[in-house]
């Protein structure tokens, strides 16, 4: 909890350098805090799982390693927006103190232990988001992916409150361990008010991780907004929100599998079709990005579908496969962005001649995301497949491989690009601390797809 | 507050889920219907109170106060998300001199 307590007095501080202009002391502040908020969570991770404050957190390793994650991508996010943030804006302080902000909600997603602060935490995290969607406030693109991204998420909150509302009145309780005693107490008697609440909670956290039917804001608001902070809803809130999603569900509702299993089945499918259908046919690379983490969302829900202990485990390599990879991305399309001024597969034209590095960068990037042996990707995409083998769904693995083999087509006309499609380019000079991060996400990306079993046996 | 949970208990359980059901998807087809961003928050708000009102109804008659507490969360966070989301609607605004959402489509497949 003292993660939580040091990460919202940080963002406030960020809030007052801002105030009184101390512009240079923006970034080291920040990162220092969120150095310090990293120890204070490897120290919990020692401790006993207790829950704290009547029961409202829980600091399991699930939620350590979670948080862990979000708060180690958000370091590597503000490393990338160095002279990124000044460009876009004169007020900077509030970029940091926002997404702060929003991770601060994200690590409370991942804790949670009683449905009010899972309530709170989205709250939290995406009021937050959605000033930062729009906060190039004369970019008409920005406004409408802050709209957008604010009404859909209006809109998903009155669901997932309606299902916290039908689960209290079938269940007498916020708190997830008495929820579960009434079902596991009542196996055949479960109020039918208790299905129409489940129901409501797949719709309303189907809205926040994006998952078809409900996905059609994703493309929009990601294309939309800067291409930074799409990076963290992409990572940090994807993760987060898969987290929040698996630790209900494994918590709760594991004995009523036999009832919203085919729901998600059913939605895990289409999600995977119309994310990577409409991602084949797009020309832009950022909306691409868009629709692949649709995709990807859907082969996170497969964690949810073959629900067990090793769940956790898998949807951690996953997430953290996807998050390294996708900062890998779209730091290279902010650089190549800058450089041509334009976010076409055409802008990587001949990248591998000027920039053998950053090309090389993004091609494993690419191919981890993609799902090539050897990278992180492989490893996620490998745990969710027998995950849900052992679970006799072979119909689902079967959509599922169609699906990674769309997916190889669209991740590598990039990598295409970049080496076949030679032109006259200049080369794109890399900051230091860009190049910390590429060589970071790479090396860990290459590490997990080597030597998996390090992150996977955590949780 | 005894002679508030008795009048709350003055009608059955049954019909306040009923009542808050129609509430909330009224406010539903609000949302996806109407064009303008105004009445699409109003709508928002109208699923979000009739949460509210079940609720408190939930916790009148289980004699558990931790519903009512959550009613404040409720309230609290969604003050929060209407001053950020008003907020939003007047940036739009300035931007496009209009509240209807059909001016904002230029992003699309």
């Amino acid at each position: 909890m003292s993660a939580i307590i040091t990460l919202s007095l940080l963002a406030i501080l960020v809030l007052y350098l801002g105030l009184f202009n101390a512009k240079k002391a923006l970034l080291p502040i920040s990162l220092l805090g969120l150095g310090a908020t990293l120890v204070l969570y490897l120290i919990e991770w020692g401790k006993d799982a207790e829950p704290l404050y009547s029961g409202m957190v829980l600091f399991d390793h699930f939620a350590v390693a979670f948080s862990v994650l979000c708060v180690f991508v958000t370091v590597l996010i503000f490393l990338l927006s160095k002279d990124y943030f000044d460009k876009a804006s004169t007020h900077v302080a509030e970029y940091y103190a926002l997404i702060m902000f929003s991770l601060t909600g994200a690590l409370l997603v991942v804790s949670f232990h009683n449905l009010a602060m899972l309530f709170i935490g989205i709250e939290i995290m995406s009021v937050a988001l959605y000033i930062l969607a729009g906060i190039r406030k004369r970019d008409f693109a920005s406004n409408e992916a802050a709209l957008k991204y604010f009404l859909m998420g209006a809109f998903s909150t009155g669901f997932l409150l309606f299902g916290i509302a039908l689960l209290y009145g079938a269940s007498g309780s916020f708190d997830l361990a008495e929820i579960k005693n009434y079902v596991v107490n009542n196996p055949q008697t479960v109020s039918p008010l208790f299905y129409a609440g489940i129901l409501l909670l797949i719709v309303g956290l189907a809205f926040k991780v994006g998952a078809a039917p409900f996905h059609f804001w994703t493309p929009d608001v990601y294309d939309g907004a800067p291409i930074l902070i799409t990076t963290f809803m992409s990572t940090v809130v994807k993760a987060a929100a898969f987290a929040g999603f698996l630790r209900l569900f494994y918590f709760c509702f594991v004995p009523l599998q036999d009832f919203w299993m085919p729901v998600l089945l059913v939605m895990t499918i289409i999600t995977l079709f119309v994310g990577n259908i409409t991602a084949i046919v797009q020309q832009s690379f950022k909306r691409m990005l868009a629709y692949s983490s649709i995709s990807h969302a859907g082969y996170m829900l497969f964690a949810i579908i073959a629900i067990g202990p090793a769940s956790a485990g898998s949807v951690l390599v996953y997430a953290g496969a996807y998050s390294l990879a996708s900062v890998v991305a779209f730091g290279s399309l902010i650089v190549v962005k800058r450089a041509t001024g334009s976010d076409h597969f055409e802008a990587f034209n001949g990248l591998a001649k000027k920039n053998p590095y950053l090309s090389l960068a993004l091609t494993v990037a690419m191919l981890s995301l993609a799902g090539i042996p050897l990278t992180a990707g492989f490893i996620g995409k490998f745990m969710m497949f027998s995950g849900v083998l052992a679970d006799y769904q072979v119909l689902l693995v079967v959509l599922a491989a169609i699906n990674a083999a769309m997916g190889i087509f669209y991740y590598f006309r990039v990598i295409v690009a970049m080496y076949f499609k030679p032109i006259d380019r200049d080369q794109i000079v890399l900051t230091g601390q860009y190049k910390t991060v590429l060589l970071l996400a790479v090396l860990i990306t290459l590490a997990l797809g080597v030597y998996p079993a390090c992150v996977a046996g955590l949780v | 507050m005894e002679t508030i949970v008795q009048n709350i208990q003055g009608v059955p359980l049954n019909h306040y889920i009923l009542f808050c059901s129609v509430i909330f998807t009224i406010g539903v087809i609000g949302v996806l219907i109407r064009r303008n961003v105004i009445i699409i928050m109003m709508s928002v708000e109208l699923m979000l109170n009739s949460v509210n009102l079940l609720l408190a109804a939930f916790s009148a008659y289980s004699g558990d106060s931790a519903g009512q507490v959550f009613v404040f969360f409720v309230m609290a966070l969604a003050a929060a998300e209407v001053a950020v989301g008003l907020a939003i609607i007047v940036m739009v605004y300035r931007n496009t001199r209009s509240v209807d959402i059909n001016a904002l489509n230029r992003l699309r497949w």
